[in-house]
Parts: structure tokens; sequence; C-alpha cells
């Protein structure tokens, strides 16, 4: 299973992943009706700096997942082909795995019923697409690979 | 390939676009590729760089910041950014006036033998509409008091513009009554870049106020003076037959393409060309003749004045090149792309600029000087000449299937003869075919090509279900150039698409359904236009009562904000596509949209798909009919297939 990697130094934190997460995530997948969608899509993915550094960062989809453990529903669930998904019917919205998550990648809903995070984008996918803020990166800081390319 | 690189059939060789990908030379298009997904702030216009606290962003979705550091919203910020460019945009055109004002006044002042006046008449006119005595003067004086007198109109401080006078006095009322008319050309444009400097003007409406004012200044100033002026030096149009589309370029001559906008240096290779030293040197190189061809709106300047043929439009400027059977190309100022040089590379083709307002990368550039014109001309014909045997035999490949008749040359001044006879010219038959419902109204179509959209798709589809549904259509600039490729300015296949109605009208008086009016600066030849219909009198008594409409369906430079401005502002619906970067602010929008509605009668709307587009302008030509209680269309049509096709379309997505 590819998965995404941070290459920290290309990030100028334009926040173009953002907002082509937020577009994914929406009903219309279109920018300009996107905006105007209530509730809003939201963004699964958020650039952040810390000491001067900047860089996206959104779900690490850990292999021991904290989030899944603490879910008391079972709406998290670690898949087999490696990402943890979210069913967002089963969510009752209790915020434990926002509080366990320790990435803080997890973000609690406009209206606070659920939560939503970053699915890797399942439908994009399953067309063998990269993932929206992949695509959507300007300058290559975000690349979606095997784990064997990993470079150091 | 992806899906932007579509042309529509008749707009452009696919094969000289696959022959050039193919090669691994780059194009707008592939550049486009390079470039997506293009940046969603940018395109929202909710980001701002007028200060060095930011850059800014306003986040759209809510999450994130709603304000820049300064503090302000995604409205000002949006304003701000479009009114300058309305100023870019109005300053381009205007510089354009005020090169052909100045070229006439050292022609008239004996500067510049190379140039005379051309159109005497035209002169008188002008002379006599802006104050100056015609009677006792000789011509050369007469020019220099108007090349004078207009010159001036840049710099002017108070008052009003001189030709803000064509416009009806209720608009002209209006526009006094808002403050809206423009000072002075380039007062207003100056302007717009204080109020937009950080911490000036932060009122949006306040903003686009200020922005419509200097689009009027280049409507009724500067391109004004543009066409007025270049009439007179170079003489009014008259209808001429030509022909368009890349197959103009002729595989055993020396084809010299002529790129840009300002007449002044075309009209003299057109000359220079035709020199039969420099025709025998052409022959002994191996060449059958010299062939010019213009893109872009030089190319309308020389169509419409000596019928030669054009090229292509924006999007086959670098097309061009990879024929490789373009042993020069000529360019001046505006929509001339940095990659031409590069791309000259890798072809024998010579690049030559000639304005030393505007330089290129690997280009050679030769001064251009009224006052050595023609021995300028000629030196650089030459230089194309002596290029011909350089020409690479196997690199050629002239697509030589797509060329197109096309009736070009129309102006305010001659449809009134066309209209009313050689002895009285009048536009009554016309008004009274729109009166009468044969002619449901007029749209002017103009603008640009974009490489995000199919190449002349928009203009093309347009235009069809508008002459389909008896709207007479008059076009400019690179809108035209497309047209005419499609073969919509050719009377008789062209009047085939057109409604019943409008297919009589133009039979009876022998007009296309599609009137070529000029270059980008030649919209003030549709303002001028829609002033003598308003005069002619039975539709109304100010500009925003005539069925009219504005579109410019495939825009990308900032003059055609500044255009669709002064056309909002003159009273015109204009349907957009793509939309201004504004819609991230929804005050603006509204401003734009309806605001500007209540304020000067006419608004802007934002439509990518052309037969929606095309409806809305019929909607609107129906309120405006409705409203003068006009007699209902007289041969209404059922709805088109295309329109039908779309209706099936949103069914299914419901």
């Amino acid at each position: 299973m590819k998965m995404l990697q941070i290459d920290i130094a290309r990030c100028l934190g334009c926040h173009s992943c953002e907002l082509a997460c937020a577009v994914e995530h929406s009903r219309s997948k279109l920018l300009s009706e996107a905006i105007n969608e209530s509730p809003p899509p939201g963004y699964r993915v958020s650039v952040i700096g810390v000491d001067g550094a900047v860089g996206p960062l959104q779900c690490r989809h850990c292999d021991d997942a904290a989030c899944v453990m603490v879910c008391p529903s079972g709406a998290l669930v670690k898949s087999e082909e490696g990402p943890v998904f979210l069913n967002h019917a089963l969510c009752v919205g209790c915020q434990l795995c926002v509080i366990a998550c320790p990435f803080g990648v997890i973000y609690s809903d406009r209206e606070g019923k659920a939560v939503i995070k970053c699915d890797l984008c399942r439908e994009r996918l399953e067309r063998e697409e990269d993932p929206a803020c992949v695509t959507a990166c300007p300058t290559k800081a975000l690349r979606f690979i095997e784990p064997e390319n990993v470079k150091e | 390939m992806k899906n932007t690189l579509t042309t529509h059939p008749e707009a452009g060789p696919r094969e000289t676009l696959e022959n050039a990908f193919s090669c691994g030379l780059e194009t707008a298009w592939s550049r486009l590729e390079e470039q997506e997904p293009q940046c969603g702030f940018g395109t929202l216009g909710l980001c701002c760089r007028i200060c060095r606290m930011g850059p800014c962003r306003i986040d759209p979705f809510g999450d994130g910041p709603k304000t820049g550091v300064c503090g302000a919203t995604a409205d000002i910020i949006t304003a701000r950014n479009l009114i300058r460019m309305i100023a870019a945009g109005s300053a381009a055109h205007s510089d354009h006036g005020r090169d052909i004002a100045h070229s006439l006044l050292i022609a008239a002042r004996g500067e510049a033998t190379d140039y005379t006046i051309k159109d005497e008449e035209k002169l008188k006119n002008i002379a006599g509409e802006i104050g100056i005595e015609v009677k006792g003067k000789d011509i050369r004086q007469l020019a220099e008091e108007v090349a004078e007198k207009l010159l001036a109109e840049f710099g002017r401080q108070d008052g009003e513009l001189l030709f803000t006078k064509r416009a009806p006095e209720k608009r002209q009322k209006l526009w006094r009554e808002e403050g809206l008319i423009p000072r002075g050309i380039d007062r207003e444009i100056v302007e717009i870049m204080h109020r937009t400097l950080m911490g000036v003007d932060n009122d949006a409406e306040n903003l686009i106020r200020q922005g419509v004012r200097a689009s009027l200044g280049d409507g009724w100033g500067g391109s004004m003076i543009a066409t007025e002026l270049s009439d007179v030096l170079f003489k009014l149009p008259q209808p001429i037959r030509a022909q368009v589309n890349l197959g103009v370029l002729r595989e055993d001559e020396v084809n010299i393409v002529v790129h840009g906008h300002e007449p002044t240096l075309s009209e003299i290779i057109v000359a220079a060309a035709r020199d039969p030293e420099l025709l025998k040197l052409a022959e002994e190189k191996g060449a059958r003749g010299i062939n010019l061809a213009g893109i872009c709106c030089t190319a309308n300047e020389i169509l419409m004045r000596h019928g030669i043929p054009i090229a292509g439009n924006f999007l086959q400027q670098e097309l061009a090149i990879t024929t490789g059977a373009v042993e020069l190309m000529l360019v001046d100022v505006q929509c001339i792309m940095p990659s031409l040089g590069s791309l000259c590379q890798c072809f024998h083709t010579k690049l030559v600029s000639t304005s030393p307002k505007a330089r290129f990368p690997f280009a050679e550039h030769i001064e251009f000087k009224e006052e050595e014109a023609l021995s300028i001309g000629r030196r650089i014909v030459r230089m194309a000449i002596e290029n011909f045997p350089n020409r690479k035999k196997e690199k050629v490949s002239i697509p030589s299937k797509y060329i197109s008749g096309v009736v070009a040359g129309f102006t305010p001044e001659n449809v009134y003869q066309f209209l009313g006879g050689k002895y009285r010219g009048t536009y009554r038959p016309l008004n009274d075919a729109i009166i009468s419902g044969r002619i449901r109204g007029a749209a002017g179509l103009v603008g640009c090509n974009n490489a995000q959209m199919g190449h002349d798709a928009s203009h093309v589809q347009m235009a069809r279900e508008l002459i389909r549904h008896d709207v007479l259509v008059v076009a400019t600039g690179c809108s035209a150039i497309g047209l005419a490729k499609a073969g919509l300015m050719q009377p008789e296949s062209a009047l085939k698409q057109a409604g019943r109605g409008l297919r009589e009208v133009c039979e009876a008086v022998g007009l296309p359904p599609v009137l070529h009016l000029g270059s980008c600066v030649d919209c003030s030849r549709i303002l001028v236009t829609l002033c003598n219909i308003l005069k002619e009198g039975g539709l109304g008594d100010d500009l925003s009562d005539l069925p009219v409409a504005g579109a410019a369906p495939e825009w990308m430079s900032e003059k055609a904000v500044a255009i669709g401005f002064y056309f909002v502002a003159s009273g015109v619906q204009t349907i957009i596509s793509p939309s201004f970067p504004v819609e991230g602010a929804d005050g603006t929008l509204e401003l734009i949209t309806r605001g500007l509605e209540k304020i000067v009668g006419a608004g802007f709307e934002f439509e990518d798909d052309p037969i929606k587009g095309a409806h809305l302008i019929i909607k609107h030509l129906d309120k405006k009919r409705a409203a003068l209680k006009l007699a209902p269309m007289m041969y209404d049509l059922a709805p088109s297939a295309l329109t039908l096709k779309n209706k099936d379309v949103e069914k299914k997505k419901r």
C-alpha cells in the first residue's frame, strides 16, 4: 500500500492541499460551488508551522492506531489495505479519538456531531488516482509512494 | 493529451498541435498541464500581495483567516485586485491610443513622412465634433490640432472626456450624477493605483465605482481615440473579402507574420511587402512572392483595411511557428507569449521585437520609429526574405485545409450605407427589423482565447445559438477571428445557420449575420454603433433600453476586464466566462452583478456553458423588448437541439 510522504523542505505553505481536500470531500467537487455548500465540506489536512518549518499534516494511518482503540462505536477501523477509515454513520461524536490522536489530525465537524479525518481520498484511490492533496501540491512536497521508495 | 487540448473543429488544426506535442515542443496547452491544478485562492480572488505584511489569503471554507493582516476582508481584497486589472487593461488600450495620436501628430508636423492622412472626411468630422474650426485650415494643420487636442485627453485633470459627449444625454446625466464620468484617461488609472495601495480605499463599492470610471476612460477615451485616429491615419475600413486560419501560410512564398496590436508598424509592413525591389529579391531567393499574414489584433487592423489574411488568433501564435513555414514573426505589444523566442529556436523562424516597451527572450530587437518607418519596414521584410533559403523543407507542415473566407471591415459609418444605401445612409432598416421582431437584438462577442477552455469553442457555439435565435452578432478581437474561422462571417454559408428573421434582413441588405468590427480597441465602434441605433429612434432613450448584450466567453487578458466594465457602465449587460476572480467574495460578486445593475442599468453574469450563456443573452434581449413594448418575435423558434440536449443532461443529473 502506498503512503504519503511529506518533504518539509519543499513546502511553501500555500495551503493548496487544504483547498483540494475540501473540494474533494464536497458534494459538488467544484471549487466554485463547494465554497457555498452547507455544511461546508471542511478539510482533513492542515498546513502547520512549527519552529519556522511548515508542512501539511494529515492522518498517519497508524498501524497501532490510538483512535481505533478508543472508538466506542466501532466507527473507526484499521482496514486491511492500510488506511484507517471512518464510518460516518456509526460515529456518535464523542470526540475520544480527537483526544487520543497523537498528531491532532482528527477534527470535529462543523456541527460537532461527528468527526472528520483523512481517508486518503478513498474514491480517488479506487480510480487509481493519487489523493487530492498530492495532485494539488505545486512543489511536490506531498508524494504518494510505495514504502520501499521512501528515502531517508 | 487532456481535454484542455480540445479545439473547436474549425478553430485550428489539431494536427499541428499534435505534431508540436510529438516533437516535444511546448505550447500553452502543455504548459497549462504543468500548471494544473491551478491555485484555488487565485481562482477565487482570495489572495492579496499588495503590501509586504502579506502575502495573505482568506479561507473560503470559513475555517481559517477571514481577513488579511491589515484587516482587509474578501470583499476588499477582490475589489482592489479587480480594479487593478481594469487599470492594467485600460492602460494598455489607452497607451495604444496615445501612440496612434502621437503618430498622427508627427505625421501632421511632417516629421514622419511615411504616414499621410488617408481619411480627410473623418478627420473633419472629428474636428467638428471636438470643437475645432475646420474652415480655412489645410488638412495637416487640422490634423495637428486634432492630435494635440486628443492627446491632451490623456493628461486632462478636470471636466469630462470629450468623446463621452457621444453617449446619449440620459446616460451622460446618469454618469454625471453617479460621479462616473472620467476626468482624464491617465488620471483615473493612476487613481486606481493610489486607491488600492495599502490603507487607502477600503470600501468595495467605492473601489468598484473608480474601476467603472477608469474603464469608461478606456472605452470612451483611449480605445475610442485609437480607433478614430487609426481610421484618419490609415483610412476607414470598407467591407472586404479575405481568408483566415493557418492555411493562409504559403509553401512557396516568404511568410511574414505580424503579431501584436498597433497598426502603425503593420501598415508600413504592408507597404514594404509590395515593394517591387523586395519582390524581386524574394524571387531571387527562390520564393514566388511575399505573403503577409496576421495574428491577433494587428491582424484585424490590416485585414479590415487591406484584406491581408489572418493566420490565427491568440492561441495560434505558437502554432504558426510550428508550421516551420514562417520566415519572420514581427511583434509589437500585447498578447505576445514570451515562449515564442524559444520555440523559434527549433525552426528557422526569426522573431523580431519592435517596441521599446516590449522585449522578448531570443528575439532580435529592431526598434520601430515613426520617423524612419518605411526604411525600418523594408529592413525587416528584407531580413525575412534572406531567411527564406534557411527554411527546412522536411519541417514544413502547413495545415492547408484550414482556411475560411471572411467578409470583414464593418464600421458604424459604413453600416449606415449598407442599411440605407449609398445616398441616404440610415440605420432605419435595422431599427425597423428589431421593432417588428425580425431581429431580436444584437450581441457583441469580444475577448480572447483561453487555454483553460476549448479553443474558440465557446465563441462559436455561442454565436451559432445567437444567430439561430435571430440575434445579430458583432465581434472584435480574437473572438472575431474565431468566428471568421468557423465560417460565420461568410454570408453564403453563415446565413444558412441564421434564424429566419435575421436571414431575411441580412439577405436584403447584403450582410453576414456576424459582423467583424475590428480589433479590441475597436470595441469602441460597438459603443458608437449603439449610439447610432438609439439616435435612429424607436428603441428607448438610453443605451440600457436597447435589446443588446455583450459577452467575453473565453477571456484571459486584463484588457477584457476593462472592456467588460465599460460595456456594463454604458448600460450593456455582459456575460463573462471564466468568471472574474471575485467568486470567493459574496459582497463583491453581488456588487458587480445586481449592484451595478441598480447603478448603471446593467451588470455582469458569469456562465461557463456557451449555450446557456447565449440563452442568458436571449432572455435579456426579450426582457428589454418587453420593456420597450416591441412586437413579439416574428418567427419564434422551437428550442434548439443543443438546448434540448442540455435539458436532458440536467434531467439525468436530477
